[in-house]
C-alpha cells in the first residue's frame, strides 16, 4: 500500500466528467462478446437477406403478377431493404435490451452506480455510447445493402439515390435502427430482466403489428399506423402505404414512443433501489 | 468518518434497518456485526446511496455519498454480492471503473498486482473462484486509493492464506489513518481484526463499543475445574449458587462463581483440586448471548414500532438468534 498516493488529492468537479462516463460506457460496450455477436448478426442478416431476397425477386420476376411488379417498381426501396431489415433489426433489439439488463443480471449495476452515483448522467452516457455506433453501422449498412440490392435487381427495376425520396428512405433505415436501439434500451432499463425485456421488445416489434392488423376498419388502420415500429418504418417508404402518417411524421411518432419509454426508465432508475 | 443518523429502511411491512445511529471513526477497523439478516448489507447499501432510506440518512465526512466528487477516490466498497460481468476480463472491469474517476490505467495494473490477480487479468471473470472474485472486488475497492473503505464480508470464500492477507491489509489501511468499516457474521474473525465494534440485530443497534470492552461486558465468565472428587465439589458449589455443568472428561464448567470463591469452597470442604482455570469467553459466545437477549427483550418493542400491521411480530426469529444453536450455558471452550 505504499507509494500508491499517485491519485490522492486529485481534484473533482463535484460530478464525474461526462466525457469520463462516455469512455467508461464505451469500455463496457466493447469488452463483452454479446456486442460483437450482435453487430455481426446485424451485418450478416442485413447484407445476406437483402442479397437473397432481391436475387429471388429477379428469379421469380416472370411469375409475378402485373400489380406486384408495378408496386415493386413504384417503391423499390422497401423491396430491396425490407427483408434484411426485418431480421437484422432483431439483433439491435436484443443488444439494446442487453446493454441495460446485463447491468442488473450480473450485479454490475452496483459497481456502476458506486462509480457514478448520479444515475441520470450514467444513463445518458449509456444511451449516447450505444446509439452512436448503431447509427453509424446502420447508415453504412443501409447504403451498402441498397447498393448491393440495386445492382442485383437492376435488370428488372431501375432505382437510384437520385430518384425522389430515395436517399431519405435509405438514410432513414440507419435512423430507424438508431432509434430502435434506444427503444430497446429503454425497455431493458424499465424491465431490468434480460429474458423479459427481450421478449417484450420482440413482441412490440414483431407480434403487435400483425395483431393490430386484425382490428376492423379504420380503427385498425389508425392503431396500426401509430404502433412504434410501423410508424418508424414509414421513413423507408417512398410512398406511404396507408396515407395516415407521412414519412417524417411516422418517424416522429416512433421517436416520441422512445422518448416516453426512456423518460419512464430514467424516472424509475432514480426512484428504485439499485 | 461515516455518520449514520436515525436510519430507517422498510420493505413493505418488514423493517430491515430500524432507527440506526452510529459513527465510524478513521484510523481504526470498525467491525459491523450481526447475525445473517440483521441488516448489515442493507445499512452499507444505504450508506453508499444504492438504496434509498425510508427516513434518516448517512453522511461520509459530512456529505451524502452522491455528493462526493469522484466517489471511488473517496470511498472504496466491496459489496457482498458479485458486481462484475462474467464475460468481461478482470482488467476491463477495473478499467471502466478507473475511467469514470479519471484514474490512470497504470493504477489498474497496480491494484491487480496488490491483490495477486495479475496473472489472470486478461481472463474473463466467469472462470474465477469465489476467492478470486473477492480479490477482484477488493482491487476495485482500492482502485481510487480511497481514505475510507466499506467492506461487506470480505473474507467470504477466501482460503486461510487469503484471510490472513485481508486481515493484514485492513490493519495496514487503518494504520495509514483510513476509515475501515467491515461487516461479518463471524465473531471470532472480528475479534482478531476489529478495534471497535458496532453490533446490530434485527436492524437495531445493540452495541457500539471498543472490541475488548465488548467481550468483557457481554460475556459470562466460566471457570474450568478438575477434581478427583468432582461430584462432591459440584454439590457444594451448587449450594453456593453456582451453575455446574459436568463435562464428558470429568471436568466441571462453573458459572456464576469466580475462581477464588471456588478455591475457597474446595478448601473449606477439604476437596483436592487438580485444575482451576478461568476461561475467557469467546467473542462468539458473547455475540450469541447478546443477540439472544436482543430477541428476548427487544422483540416486543419492535412489535410496537411496526404498528397496527404487526407484520414484524409474525416473523420467525432470526437464525443466529436461536438459542438452541449456541453452546450450552454460554460456555466457552
Amino acid at each position: 500500500m505504499t507509494g500508491d498516493t499517485l491519485v490522492r488529492g486529485a481534484t473533482g468537479t463535484g460530478h464525474a466528467h461526462f466525457g469520463r462516463l462516455l469512455a467508461a460506457e464505451w469500455t463496457k460496450l466493447r469488452t463483452v462478446r454479446s456486442t460483437v455477436w450482435s453487430f455481426a448478426a446485424l451485418i450478416v442478416a442485413v447484407i445476406g437477406f437483402t442479397a437473397l431476397f432481391t436475387w429471388l425477386t429477379v428469379q421469380q420476376w416472370s411469375q409475378m403478377n402485373a400489380a406486384d411488379r408495378a408496386q415493386a417498381a413504384l417503391d423499390p426501396v422497401p423491396q430491396i431493404l425490407g427483408s434484411g431489415l426485418f431480421l437484422g433489426q432483431l439483433a439491435i433489439c436484443v443488444l439494446g435490451a442487453l446493454v441495460a439488463t446485463s447491468e442488473y443480471s450480473t450485479g454490475m449495476i452496483r459497481s456502476t452506480l458506486l462509480a457514478s452515483p448520479h444515475r441520470l448522467r450514467m444513463l445518458a452516457a449509456k444511451c449516447v455510447v450505444f446509439t452512436l455506433p448503431v447509427l453509424v453501422v446502420g447508415e453504412v449498412l443501409a447504403f451498402a445493402s441498397y447498393g448491393l440490392g440495386k445492382s442485383i435487381i437492376s435488370s428488372k427495376i431501375h432505382t437510384s439515390l437520385g430518384d425522389p425520396h430515395v436517399t431519405r428512405a435509405v438514410f432513414g433505415e440507419g435512423l430507424y435502427l438508431g432509434v430502435l436501439g434506444l427503444f430497446a434500451l429503454a425497455i431493458g432499463q424499465l424491465i431490468r430482466h434480460t429474458a423479459g425485456a427481450i421478449t417484450t421488445v420482440i413482441a412490440l416489434v414483431l407480434v403487435l403489428v400483425p395483431l393490430a392488423g386484425l382490428l376492423p376498419g379504420s380503427v385498425g388502420k389508425h392503431v396500426s399506423a401509430y404502433l412504434p415500429t410501423n410508424a418508424g418504418q414509414q421513413i423507408m417508404q417512398i410512398y406511404p402505404k396507408d396515407q395516415i402518417l407521412t414519412a417524417w411524421q411516422g418517424f416522429g411518432v416512433f421517436t416520441a414512443w422512445t422518448a416516453v419509454l426512456l423518460g419512464a426508465a430514467a424516472w424509475l432508475l432514480v426512484k428504485r433501489d439499485a | 468518518m461515516i455518520e449514520v443518523k436515525d436510519l430507517v429502511k422498510r420493505y413493505g411491512d418488514t423493517t430491515a434497518v430500524d432507527h440506526l445511529s452510529f459513527t465510524v471513526q478513521p484510523g481504526r477497523i470498525t467491525g459491523f456485526l450481526g447475525p445473517n439478516g440483521a441488516g448489515k448489507s442493507t445499512t452499507m447499501r444505504l450508506i453508499l446511496g444504492l438504496d434509498k432510506p425510508t427516513s434518516g440518512g448517512a453522511l461520509i465526512d459530512g456529505k451524502p455519498y452522491r455528493d462526493l466528487p469522484d466517489p471511488l477516490r473517496y470511498v472504496g466498497a466491496l459489496l457482498e454480492a458479485r458486481a462484475v460481468h462474467p464475460g468481461r476480463t478482470a482488467f476491463n472491469h477495473l478499467l471502466y471503473l478507473a475511467q469514470t474517476q479519471g484514474v490512470p490505467k497504470e493504477r489498474v495494473h497496480q491494484v491487480l498486482d496488490l491483490v495477486g490477480l495479475s496473472a489472470v487479468a486478461k481472463k474473463r471473470t466467469k472462470g474465477f473462484s469465489l476467492g478470486m472474485g473477492q480479490r477482484l472486488g477488493i482491487a476495485a475497492a482500492l482502485l481510487g486509493d480511497p481514505k475510507l473503505l466499506i467492506l461487506d464480508e470480505p473474507v467470504n470464500g477466501l482460503d486461510p492464506e487469503g484471510i490472513v492477507w485481508i486481515r493484514n491489509l485492513m490493519k495496514t489501511l487503518a494504520e495509514q489513518g483510513r476509515t475501515v468499516f467491515v461487516s461479518s457474521h463471524l465473531m471470532n474473525e472480528m475479534a482478531v481484526t476489529a478495534d471497535h465494534v458496532v453490533v446490530i440485530g434485527r436492524g437495531k443497534l445493540i452495541a457500539d463499543t471498543p472490541m475488548n470492552e465488548f467481550i468483557a461486558r457481554y460475556s459470562e465468565n466460566v471457570v474450568l475445574v478438575r477434581s478427583p472428587q468432582a461430584d462432591r465439589l459440584a454439590g457444594e458449589l451448587r449450594t453456593k449458587g453456582a451453575e455446574v455443568t459436568p463435562q464428558q472428561d470429568g471436568a466441571l464448567l462453573v458459572n456464576k462463581l469466580a475462581a477464588p470463591a471456588i478455591g475457597e469452597v474446595a478448601a473449606a470442604n477439604a476437596i483436592v483440586l487438580h485444575e482451576l482455570a478461568p476461561q475467557r469467553a469467546s467473542l462468539e459466545a458473547a455475540f450469541m448471548e447478546l443477540t439472544r437477549s436482543d430477541v428476548e427483550f427487544h422483540a416486543p418493542v419492535s412489535d410496537a414500532v411496526s404498528g397496527p400491521s404487526g407484520g414484524d411480530g409474525q416473523l420467525p426469529p432470526l437464525p443466529a438468534a436461536v438459542p438452541a444453536s449456541g453452546p450450552e450455558q454460554g460456555g466457552a471452550r
